[in-house]
């Protein structure tokens, strides 16, 4: 038992050290690992954010993972085969430079979670949940029939998108760019939940009428954290095109949507760092059981379903002990 | 020529949704009375799949398969809910998201493990493997018409279970009430494994209906789970009008939509352009659709109370 600000601490650090313990134990393939641990991290911060601290059940967030992703490859596409993107009249080049592609993935993602947000947030509860699947399963089936970037098998990246002075296609690199971006949504996320926005954001959860007695507009609220939300998972999503070299419409399907969400549970919602072990235990897991049982998904689905029905609380309510304790679980 | 082709496309439409409103009525109802996202549903229709194909296999006859599918799916649901569901209806809706997409996982895995990768078939017997000549020269295969008959039948019987007999009238009296109920002397908790297993065992009969035109595999059941939540929350939840409704409503939509959505678009772009758009965005149209009635009406076409 320790505190949580010591674990959240020792789980940084212990991130950090990935590419040593990998290079100690020889197997680059581990930083590789990890590098997938942080980027899915990453989306399941940004999306416990709306989640964990806000109450909306967003059970299409793929649409912003991937749609991060297709930023990535379909941008490093056209810079590869120097055909500029045409849309209507107006015509773009490629590029492989990944900070353009980060801040057209940043540009575009909140475009798409404020456009989803609008329409989603007139409904609520399992309404809202069907509603964000339902606008991620339009974006999948287009990718699917639309055969320009390789419709549903996919679009392949020949090396990873650049960082001026940077190797990207170094694993340890890779994995320490993966980290920064880590680091600063926690900064972000932390400043946005200690902001008037985050704290009137959890006070809409709890009560949308006295939120709005005091003059706050909680619509608003969750619009804007729904965007902060897709923003953030979007880029994710660019990691993760970049980190594979490979991105498809699994990115966008309902099941992508679905274990994002349960690595933040598995995690522990209501806490920052939650998704990070969410998605260590979950990435573990399912490399620890594949590599034991061709059956692993059963087993997988065994471990989720008795962390849910007797242990709500999530994976970091097992290692420390505190105020929160009592009001997660029920 | 053209009208024909309408004519043959509007009745896929419809054998479409009433294999859709086999799916989507138990599901409605779960959800409507006991409050319950069962992602898992999917997973019964690929169950009966299976059931029906095996059972088929063993006997020799599309029949027993058909009926079997509907018990084995049945069985397989009173044993879900009494395990597992059962301990989910308090819990909030996520936890119930998370629970059920475990059951994915785990029927999934365990079918798999059992029958192996390959896709099973289940062949129609040959007496249905023809077509039929309709009136206005319009030539239709006999199983499809079998497909939207039997959908029609359903419809019919749960509609008299559910407005004149007495489960029907003890399940609506749950939906509104599950404490008075109870208090009443009813038997919530059969109750509920009755509604429960019902859903089940009318999602495996679609499943083994289709599973014939298609193939019995693995991951079957959830694009067609996707669907069905789609037709329940545009009919309104807890409503087997409404999900009946909705079904031809995304069956019609969705089958028409391929057909004729490219020809609209042939009007404004060359041929190989308006392909390309139109069948993107036919394959979009449903979740149009849905977000279009969402918005509009944001409980559903039927649906009384937003849940």
């Amino acid at each position: 038992m320790m505190s949580e600000k010591k674990l959240n601490f020792l789980i940084l650090i212990f991130l950090f050290l990935v590419p040593l313990f990998s290079m100690l134990l020889n197997d680059i393939y581990i930083t590789t690992l990890f590098s997938k641990i942080v980027i899915l991290a990453i989306a399941g911060i940004g999306l416990n954010l709306i989640l964990g601290y806000g109450g909306m059940v967003s059970f299409g967030h793929a649409a912003f993972f991937g749609l991060g992703g297709y930023i990535a490859g379909i941008l490093a596409f056209h810079f590869n085969n120097y055909e500029p993107i045409q849309i209507l009249v107006f015509e773009f080049e490629g590029t492989n430079q990944l900070l353009l592609i980060w801040i057209f993935t940043l540009i575009f993602s909140s475009i798409l979670a404020f456009f989803i947000g609008y329409f989603s947030l007139r409904t609520t509860g399992v309404y809202f949940i069907m509603i964000t699947l339902a606008f991620a399963q339009m974006l999948y089936y287009f990718s699917i029939s639309w055969p320009t970037y390789g419709g549903e098998d996919g679009l392949s990246l020949s090396l990873r998108n650049q960082i001026p002075f940077l190797n990207t296609m170094d694993p340890t690199t890779f994995f320490y760019i993966c980290y920064v971006w880590l680091i600063i949504t926690i900064i972000l996320v932390k400043l946005i939940l200690n902001s008037p926005l985050g704290i009137s954001l959890k006070a809409s959860k709890e009560n949308e009428d006295r939120v709005r007695s005091v003059g706050i507009n909680p619509k608003k609220v969750k619009l804007i954290s729904f965007i902060i939300s897709g923003a953030i998972t979007g880029l994710a999503g660019s990691l993760y095109a970049d980190l594979n070299r490979f991105v498809s419409p699994t990115i966008l399907s309902w099941q992508m949507s679905g274990e994002i969400m349960i690595l933040v549970i598995l995690g522990g919602m209501f806490r920052l760092y939650g998704p990070i072990l969410g998605a260590f235990f979950y990435i573990l897991l399912e490399q620890f059981l594949g590599g034991i049982t061709e059956n692993w998904q059963f087993w997988l689905g065994f471990i989720i379903l008795l962390e849910v029905l007797y242990a709500k609380a999530g994976i970091m309510s097992f290692l420390i002990k505190d105020k929160y304790d009592e009001k997660t679980s029920s | 020529m053209e009208f024909q082709l309408l004519i043959e496309q509007l009745l896929n439409g419809l054998q479409f949704g009433t294999m859709l409103f086999l799916m989507s009525a138990g599901l409605t109802l779960v959800f409507g009375v006991m409050g319950l996202i069962n992602l898992a549903h999917g997973s019964f229709y690929m169950i009966g799949a299976f059931g029906a194909a095996l059972l088929a296999e063993i006997t020799g006859s599309f029949f027993i398969g058909l009926i079997s599918s509907f018990i084995v799916a049945m069985f397989a649901g009173v044993i879900t809910e009494i395990l597992v569901i059962r301990k989910l209806y308090k819990k909030d809706h996520l936890d119930q998201v998370l629970a059920t997409f475990a059951l994915i996982l785990i029927f999934s895995e365990g079918i798999r493990w059992i029958f192996g990768a390959y896709p099973l078939y289940l062949n129609i017997p040959s007496e249905l493997n023809a077509s039929v000549s309709l009136p206005l020269e319009i030539i239709y295969s006999k199983y499809r018409l079998l497909i939207i008959a039997i959908g029609i039948v359903i419809a019919f019987f749960l509609y008299i279970l559910t407005s004149k007999t007495l489960l029907g009238i003890r399940i609506k009296a749950g939906q509104n009430d599950r404490e008075m109920i109870s208090v009443l002397g009813v038997n919530i908790k059969t109750l509920y494994t009755i509604v429960f297993a019902l859903g089940a065992a009318l999602a495996g009969l679609s499943g083994a209906l289709i599973g014939a035109i298609q193939s019995v595999e693995v991951g079957m059941g959830e694009p067609v789970l996707i669907l069905a939540f789609v037709v329940i929350i545009i009919g309104g939840i807890g409503s087997i009008k409404g999900a009946f409704v909705g079904a031809l409503l995304v069956g019609v939509t969705d089958t028409l939509g391929r057909f004729l959505l490219p020809e609209l678009f042939k009007l404004f772009f060359d041929n190989a352009d308006a392909n390309l758009i139109g069948s993107s965005i036919a394959s979009m149209s449903i979740y149009i659709l849905m977000a279009i009635v969402l918005i509009f009406k944001p409980s559903g076409l039927f649906g009384e109370r937003s849940a």
